[in-house]
C-alpha cells in the first residue's frame, strides 16, 4: 500500500508541473466563466445555462486530462526506459499499476474540484447580482448543493476513462491508445440504446449480441444527471449509489485485467 | 559460500515479424556463477546479450528458459530487490522531478523514512558529484553524464549487497569514469558484489576479478581476465631509443615487424619464439635504451571476431532463429 502511494504522489507531482492539466484547467475556468455572459443572453435561462456548460465544460475538459495523461502514464515510463529503474526497486508490477492509476485519479481530483469551484463562484455571483423574484422564479437554487451529486458522477465516469485508458497503454501505442479510450467514450454514450436493441430489432442473435456488447462496454449515460439537477428533478440517493457502485466495478475489472497483461508484459 | 549471482542455462527468444512470426534468439542457454564480494565483469560486443541477461536479472523481460537465483532468491522476488541494486544502460529518469526528489521517492519506496530519505540522497548525491545547486534541479535540464551519474546514485541508495550496472561507463567524461572505477573499487571493498556489462577492456582489466565473455548470445569464455588472454599472448613489442640503422638491419632477421616512431625510435615487434630478454641485452651491449616492452595480445575486439567465427553458425543463429542483440 506505501508503494502504490509513493508511486501516486510521483504522478501527481508529474502532472502538476507539467503544463498540459494547468492549460486545460484555466481553460475550463475561463469557459465557466464566460458562460455568465452567454447567460445574459437568454432572459431567464441563465442559471440553466451556466450550470450546463459548467458540468459540460468539467466532463470534456476532465475527459481530455484523462486521456491524455492516462495514456501516457505506462506508455511513457516504457517507451522512455524510467520503468527499468522503478520495477528494479520492491514493488510489484501490479503496484506500479495502481500507483499509477491512484496518482492521475488525484490530479483528475484536483482539476474537477477547480472547475467545481470555478463553476460554483460563477453561480454565487449570479445568485448575489439576481433580485428577488429572479431567483424564485428559476427551478433549482443558484448555489445548488445537488450540483455535488453530477459532479461527483462525472468524476466516476472521468475514473472509468482513465482506467480505460490506462488498460490500453498497458499493450498498445499511446495513439492507439487515445483513439481506443475516445472512441470508447463515444459508444459508451450510446451503450443504453443496447439494453433496449430487442425494441427495435426482431433477430434474436442479434438482440442477444446487442445485450452482450452493452455489458461489456461501459453505460456513460447512466453517471449524466445534469438534466436532472439543472431543472431540479429528483436523482435519488439508492440510483446515486447503484452508478457509483457500477463504476467501482467496471474500474475494478479494468485495473484487474490491466494489472494482468502488464504482469507478463516484456520490456524490450 | 553460496553464489551471489546463478544462473543457469538461461534462454530468450523474442519473437518477431509482422505476419510469420519466428523466433529470435537473444540469449542461448548462459550459465555462470558470481560469487560475493567479486566485481563481475559482463565483457560484449554491442548485440552480445549483456543487457537482456541484465532485463531477465532484474524481470524486466521473461526468461524462455532456464533460471536465474539472485542471493539465493529467484528473480522477481520483491523482497530480493531490497538488496539490489541496478543502474540501466542509458538511464532515463521523469523529466520533471529534480535529482534529489527523485533520489528521494526511490528511497521511500525502499522503506526508509522521510529524513533518512532526504539524508541517504543528499550523501549519494555528493558521493557521485552532484552538488546541492544541481539537484535542485529538473531532471530534464541534465546532461547525459549527469544522468548517468544520478542513475549510480539510485543504484546505491539501499546499500545494496548486489549492484547491477549495465555500461556504468557510458557517457561520462575521462574524471568521470575514473570516478566510477574508484566507487566500483569501494564498493568491492565494502563486500558487495558487482556485475557490471561493458564492452571496453580497460574498464575490465582495471576493476575486474573475474569475468564472462558473450558473443551472439552464447557464453564464449569465462574466467579470469589475464587466463581468458595469456594464451593469446602472439608476441612482444619493444619500444627502443638509439638504435642505429646498422644494428637494426643485424636484428632485423628475429623481427615481425618494426616501425621508426621518431629517427633513433622504434617499435620492434617479436613472435613469441624470440624470447625479448635475449634481443634486449643485444640491444643495450650497443647502447641501445628500452622505453617500454609489452606483451602482444588480442584486445577484446579481436577476441570476439575470433571467437564469434570460432563458434561459426552456431554463434550466429539457431535452428530456431537469430540472435538477437542488446
Amino acid at each position: 500500500m506505501r508503494a502504490i502511494s509513493w508511486v501516486a504522489v510521483n504522478v501527481f507531482k508529474e502532472s502538476v508541473r507539467d503544463r498540459v492539466p494547468y492549460n486545460l484547467a484555466i481553460f475550463a475556468v475561463l469557459l465557466i466563466a464566460s458562460s455568465y455572459l452567454l447567460g445574459q443572453l437568454t432572459a431567464g435561462q441563465d442559471v440553466k445555462i451556466i450550470k450546463d456548460l459548467g458540468l459540460a465544460a468539467t466532463t470534456v475538459f476532465g475527459l481530455f486530462i484523462a486521456i491524455f495523461i492516462g495514456i501516457g502514464l505506462v506508455s511513457k515510463e516504457v517507451e522512455r526506459r524510467s520503468i527499468y529503474s522503478l520495477l528494479a526497486k520492491p514493488i510489484s508490477r501490479s503496484q506500479f499499476v495502481l500507483g499509477k492509476y491512484a496518482g492521475l485519479v488525484l490530479t483528475l481530483a484536483a482539476n474537477v474540484s477547480v472547475m467545481a469551484v470555478a463553476l460554483y463562484a460563477v453561480l454565487a455571483y449570479l445568485t448575489y447580482a439576481a433580485p428577488e423574484n429572479v431567483r424564485s422564479a428559476w427551478d433549482a437554487p443558484g448555489i445548488d448543493p445537488r450540483l455535488m451529486i453530477a459532479i461527483a458522477l462525472i468524476f466516476i465516469q472521468l475514473m472509468i476513462i482513465t482506467a480505460m485508458a490506462l488498460f490500453f497503454s498497458t499493450f498498445s501505442t499511446p495513439l492507439l491508445a487515445a483513439a481506443l479510450t475516445f472512441g470508447l467514450f463515444i459508444v459508451g454514450h450510446f451503450n443504453a440504446d443496447l439494453k433496449n436493441f430487442d425494441k427495435v430489432v426482431d433477430s434474436k442473435p442479434a438482440v442477444w449480441m446487442a445485450r452482450g456488447v452493452y455489458h461489456v462496454l461501459p453505460d456513460f449515460s447512466a453517471f449524466d444527471v445534469k438534466t436532472e439537477v439543472v431543472h431540479g428533478l429528483p436523482v435519488t440517493a439508492g440510483y446515486v449509489g447503484a452508478t457509483a457502485a457500477y463504476g467501482a466495478a467496471y474500474i475494478a475489472g479494468l485495473l484487474a485485467v490491466s494489472v494482468l497483461i502488464f504482469s507478463k508484459r516484456d520490456f524490450k | 559460500m553460496s553464489a551471489a549471482i546463478r544462473i543457469d542455462d538461461l534462454t530468450k527468444d523474442y519473437w518477431v515479424g509482422f505476419w510469420r512470426k519466428r523466433p529470435y534468439r537473444a540469449l542461448d542457454r548462459l550459465s555462470l556463477e558470481v560469487q560475493p564480494g567479486e566485481i563481475f565483469g559482463f565483457l560484449g560486443p554491442n548485440g552480445a546479450g549483456k543487457t537482456t541477461t541484465l532485463k531477465l536479472l532484474m524481470q524486466l523481460i521473461f526468461p524462455t528458459g532456464g533460471r536465474a537465483e539472485i542471493l539465493g532468491r529467484p528473480v522477481g522476488d520483491v523482497g530480493a530487490r531490497q538488496r539490489i541494486g541496478y543502474l540501466p544502460e542509458n538511464p532515463y529518469f521523469y523529466d520533471y522531478l529534480t535529482a534529489e526528489e527523485l533520489l528521494q521517492y526511490f528511497a521511500r519506496l525502499f522503506g526508509y523514512s522521510g529524513a533518512d530519505a532526504r539524508r541517504r540522497s543528499a550523501a549519494l548525491l555528493d558521493r557521485v558529484g552532484i552538488g546541492p545547486e544541481r539537484r535542485r534541479q529538473q531532471l530534464r535540464k541534465y546532461s547525459k553524464g549527469m544522468i548517468q551519474r544520478v542513475g549510480i546514485a539510485q543504484a546505491l541508495l539501499n546499500d545494496p549487497e548486489v549492484i547491477f550496472l549495465d555500461e556504468p561507463m557510458s557517457g561520462l567524461d575521462p574524471l568521470g569514469r575514473r570516478d566510477v572505477r574508484s566507487l566500483i573499487l569501494e564498493l568491492r571493498d565494502q563486500g558487495r558484489t558487482v556485475f557490471f556489462s561493458s564492452h571496453i577492456l580497460a574498464d575490465a582489466e582495471a576493476m575486474c576479478s573475474r569475468v564472462a565473455v558473450v558473443a551472439g548470445g552464447q557464453l564464449a569464455a569465462a574466467g579470469r581476465l589475464t587466463d581468458i588472454l595469456a594464451f593469446q599472448v602472439r608476441g612482444w613489442e619493444l619500444v627502443v631509443d638509439g638504435l642505429t640503422p646498422e644494428v637494426l638491419d643485424r636484428i632485423a632477421p628475429q623481427l615481425t615487424t618494426h616501425t621508426e616512431i621518431s629517427p633513433g625510435r622504434y617499435a620492434l615487434d617479436l613472435p613469441l619464439t624470440v624470447p625479448p630478454e635475449r634481443l634486449l641485452s643485444e640491444l643495450t651491449a650497443t647502447g641501445v635504451m628500452l622505453i617500454s616492452l609489452n606483451p602482444l595480445r588480442d584486445t577484446l575486439e579481436d577476441f570476439f571476431v575470433r571467437r564469434v567465427a570460432e563458434m561459426g553458425e552456431g554463434a550466429r543463429g539457431t535452428g530456431e532463429g537469430q540472435h538477437a542483440g542488446d
